[in-house]
């Protein structure tokens, strides 16, 4: 008689929902004939991701103390379920927005099953607790990732940017892998928590090691100097598949990062805390500065995005509950305002049919006052003004900077926030201080296509971008409760 | 009912901005309706106005709800004797701008509406907030309706003017940020009413640099000339009359109170500034070649005075500067509506080619002069009673920063009437056609109102100025030896 393992369902609930759903989009892709499939495959999609949010968001709730499973192969706890949710929330609203996107029918379902199986490795990778599992998660979305990227033939420049996604993601998760290889030679362990208490001396090979993971994980949080790959991949790949990555990825590296950081090497703080800042402040120099020149809107939000890796790195390297509860709350607002100013490029580009920028945005936001009431709220939540979250995001990740101890973080931070103000505000510029007759573009030609799905999941966007500024409290206590997995 | 006064006076314009938002009405019925409730946010200030102990030295009206535990911030409103009055001039102003647009019939009215109120809601938010992180949010919520109101509705240069602004405001702003995440968690709190002081240099400069550029003082005035030319007059005047009064409420409510030990080590510093402020203001104004050009560096002028009275560092001081803060809202927002009057007439505001318009047209006549009187301080004006306080407050520091003040009066005389005679008297100026008419009505109902409060407060300025100090305990006495 052989023993049957205890297997925690729930546990694996959110992750095997996205699965669920990826495995019925390949029978989709054969059995729903092509007149329904682009709908059917969408619903099952968006079912996906709704019962992924469902289950973790009841993961969350049931987790009150977190536990390992499989051999400590896979952590249950609220730190890893709250990412699950802002995971599937951000894989939810994508798929709205992809609903409309011009694609081959022939793809179509492939597309979900990709959208959802990354989402499944997401929502796998932040559950990590061991250097398997960790880069198995890594390998796991990222080659989805690369797909999507890709999936597009027809749309100039898709290919190239999976190419290089899928270069520069090798080179990525391979540094990831030699750096989890050095680490385990020297301890002899693979599970985090033994990692930590494996009790190992400080050498070179060790140091090595923890480097490479965290320019493994850097690589796929975009902070510079590992984000070359970001804004040709932003740029080239399908906009909602952008939206997603630019969400998606960001809030699973940036999660497992603290996590790995805080859980495994936490005796080496003195180490990775000041590695950690010196990305940040790379990253948020970086970003904002290559962003003023850009004038591809997709390339301005991908480099807006390395800055905003350097922002919740501030609150990693302060490596403190308050740092840990800002990044948690920082991801909410960002994810939502990241989904939804790519949501609305996507809109402005399928009305164009061509790629957006700040020339063509020019009368946008008269036009479609919804979508443009919106971007002006993302733009002002990423610049990090009030009546958005951003600002919250920004004051908590400043006080976890303070709390540490590190004000020339926050000094770091503000001359970050000065310049980005330009950039930010100079695309609220393009929508609403000039119009059309004064640039002299030819209209696409007919009112804009009605869609009421990307509509909706800008909506959402928009609600969590201005409705996490009001409801901090409640907020912060969920991050509050989560930050309580790690052992600080 | 009390206890929400002040927050129905924030959220009241705010709520009416989202109704303007989405009501489907046409622009003109959006604008009465903007109007309405602009005019029903001045009444609720004179209830709240009615209703106030000016005896007591407490905080009025205060409301308080937790807004997030762990770093202890609160939605924490209230008024102070002074807080009450830089809230009336702001509704009363306000409510004179946006009627003036509805009037002038500014085009996309929906949004334009909107932004007006929901920027009277963050200008109120900035003179009650009682929290600091709560002020930074409504200083900072300032700048989003004015961004687009300058940026939309603004002249040909709007979109280097708009720039120039948003850098030196976002630059200003941004350092007093750092400022109040470091003041707020060494503290504790960011309760203003419940901080102790700080002795830090460091962060006493960052709330300064904020309030200076807002203000805007000598040398950081830079973003004024061009954005106070580009934007439409109404914004014009609500820059000048009321945003720029938030850097200066800023100095009097947190700089000078919060840091008893850096207002002493730099007050000569910026009793300097202030006079620079006033000296170089004035000159400019009285070389200036427009109407508007006058206006606007005499509010660098103004601001100047009134910084000289805020670090004068007594009861005196400080008194003449919030009657003159109050004095100064209401007359730069008449001349630069006058301003926008004669612009409108004539579309263009040069001296050179203005002139004689006090033929045939005594409204217009009366109401410049008028405004122009009481700005250059004529005895038994309320802004002659501000700068007296001043004047006096400062000798008190040493006699030659108050002959510096008296200085910077002769000149306001010299520059105001200057441009009082170049739009009204002399030759008929190759702009002004015959055509051009007097003031109508509506332009008199926005106007009139704002001149009445003014010669209201010449009767009576011990109303403003006699409960200023004494009664307060946020203000000047809190670092009163």
């Amino acid at each position: 008689m052989i023993a049957k393992p205890h297997v925690d369902w729930l546990a694996l609930s959110p992750s095997l929902a996205l699965l669920a759903a990826a495995g019925t989009l390949l029978m989709v892709a054969v059995f729903v004939p092509r007149v329904a499939r682009r709908q059917a495959s969408a619903f099952v999609g968006f079912a996906g991701f709704v019962a992924a949010f469902v289950f973790a968001a009841f993961l969350d709730d049931r987790s009150r103390h977190g536990v390992t499973l499989v051999h400590d192969a896979m952590f249950r706890d609220k730190w890893s379920s709250l990412a699950q949710v802002l995971i599937a929330g951000a894989g939810a609203v994508a798929v709205l927005v992809s609903d409309r996107e011009h694609m081959r029918d022939e793809h179509v379902a492939e597309y979900y099953a990709l959208l959802t199986a990354a989402g499944a490795g997401m929502a796998f990778f932040v559950q990590a607790s061991n250097l398997m599992t960790l880069f198995l998660g890594l390998e796991w979305f990222s080659i989805a990732l690369y797909v999507l990227t890709a999936i597009d033939i027809d749309l100039i420049g898709s290919l190239e940017a999976g190419l290089k996604y899928l270069v520069v993601g090798a080179v990525g998760s391979a540094t990831l892998l030699f750096g989890s290889a050095l680490v385990y030679g020297i301890t002899g362990q693979l599970s985090f928590d033994k990692i930590a208490a494996s009790g190992h001396r400080h050498d070179a090979m060790f140091v090595v090691g923890l480097a490479m993971i965290i320019a493994g994980l850097a690589f796929k949080s975009s902070s510079a100097p590992f984000h070359q790959w970001t804004p040709d991949v932003y740029q080239g790949a399908p906009t909602p598949v952008t939206a997603f990555m630019s969400s998606g990825t960001k809030i699973a590296a940036l999660v497992v990062t603290l996590r790995v950081l805080q859980t495994a090497f936490p005796q080496d703080g003195s180490l990775w805390r000041w590695a950690i800042a010196v990305i940040a402040i790379i990253s948020l120099a970086w970003g904002n500065i290559a962003a003023l020149v850009q004038r591809n809107v997709k390339r301005i939000l991908a480099y807006s995005s390395v800055s905003h890796a350097g922002f919740m790195l501030i609150a990693i390297a302060a490596a403190n509950p308050l740092g840990a509860r800002a990044l948690l709350y920082y991801l909410i607002p960002y994810s939502a305002m990241s989904v939804g100013a790519f949501a609305v490029v996507a809109a402005r580009e399928r009305e164009l049919q061509a790629p957006v920028t700040l020339q063509n945005l020019a009368g946008f936001g008269w036009e479609r006052p919804f979508l443009g009431i919106s971007m002006w709220a993302f733009m002002l939540g990423m610049l990090g003004f009030p009546l958005t979250g951003g600002f919250i995001g920004k004051f908590y990740v400043f006080a976890a900077a303070y709390e540490r101890g590190w004000w020339w973080l926050i000094v770091a931070g503000v001359i970050a926030t000065m310049i980005s103000a330009y950039y930010y505000l100079g695309i609220v510029r393009a929508m609403y201080f000039r119009d059309r007759a004064e640039l002299q573009l030819a209209p696409a030609g007919g009112s804009p296509p009605s869609d009421v799905l990307l509509d909706a999941g800008v909506l959402v966007a928009l609600v969590v971008t201005v409705g996490s500024f009001f409801a901090v409290q409640p907020l912060i206590d969920l991050a509050h409760s989560a930050a309580g997995s790690l052992p600080f | 009912m009390n206890d929400w006064l002040t927050t129905i006076l924030i959220v009241l314009p705010v709520a009416s901005a989202l109704v303007i938002a989405i009501a489907p009405f046409s622009t003109y019925w959006l604008g009465s309706l903007a109007a309405l409730a602009s005019l029903i946010e001045v009444g609720f200030w004179i209830t709240a106005a009615s209703k106030f102990h000016f005896g007591s030295s407490q905080l009025q009206f205060a409301q308080r709800a937790s807004w997030f535990r762990d770093l202890h911030v609160s939605w924490h409103v209230g008024q102070y004797a002074f807080s009450l009055w830089f809230v009336g001039m702001t509704v009363v102003v306000m409510a004179a701008c946006t009627i003036y647009g509805w009037w002038v019939g500014r085009d996309r009215g929906r949004a334009y509406f909107a932004l007006m109120l929901l920027l009277t809601g963050a200008i109120v938010g900035v003179f009650t907030a009682q929290d600091l992180l709560l002020f930074y949010a409504f200083f900072e919520a300032m700048l989003i309706p004015l961004y687009v109101l300058i940026g939309v509705w603004g002249g040909a240069d709007r979109m280097r003017a708009t720039i120039t602004f948003v850098v030196y405001t976002v630059v200003g702003s941004l350092l007093m940020l750092a400022s109040i995440v470091i003041l707020g968690l060494q503290q504790g709190t960011f309760d203003l009413t419940q901080m102790s002081t700080s002795s830090s240099t460091w962060l006493f400069l960052g709330f300064v640099v904020a309030f200076a550029i807002k203000s805007p003082l000598f040398p950081l005035h830079g973003w004024l000339p061009i954005t106070y030319r580009e934007s439409p007059p109404e914004v014009t005047a609500v820059l000048s009359g009321v945003i720029g009064k938030a850097g200066l409420y800023g100095l009097l409510r947190i700089a000078i109170p919060l840091f008893p030990q850096p207002v002493h080590d730099w007050r000569v510093v910026m009793l300097v500034l202030g006079s620079a402020s006033l000296v170089y203001g004035s000159l400019l104004a009285f070389r200036a070649a427009d109407f508007r050009g006058v206006v606007m560096y005499s509010s660098l002028a103004q601001a100047g005075l009134i910084v000289l009275g805020l670090f004068a560092h007594n009861a005196l001081g400080f008194d003449g500067a919030v009657l003159q803060i109050v004095n100064h809202a209401l007359i730069s927002t008449s001349l630069f509506l006058v301003a926008g009057m004669v612009e409108r007439r004539t579309s263009t505001g040069e001296f050179s080619r203005l002139g004689g318009m006090a033929r045939g047209r005594p409204a217009l006549a009366t109401v410049i002069m008028v405004a122009g009187i009481i700005s250059l301080a004529v005895p038994l004006s309320t802004s002659f009673a501000g700068e007296f306080l001043i004047l006096a407050g400062v000798f008190q520091q040493g006699w030659a920063w108050a002959v510096i003040g008296a200085v910077g009066i002769v000149l306001a005389a010299m520059y105001m009437l200057r441009a009082i005679s170049g739009v009204l008297h002399q030759e008929v100026g190759p702009a002004v056609s015959e055509r051009a008419t007097d003031l109508r009505l509506g332009e008199l109902a926005v106007v009139v109102p704002l001149l009445l409060c003014l010669l209201g407060l010449s009767a009576w300025p011990n109303l403003v100025s006699g409960h200023a100090s004494s009664s307060s305990t946020a203000g000047w006495t809190r670092y009163a030896p």
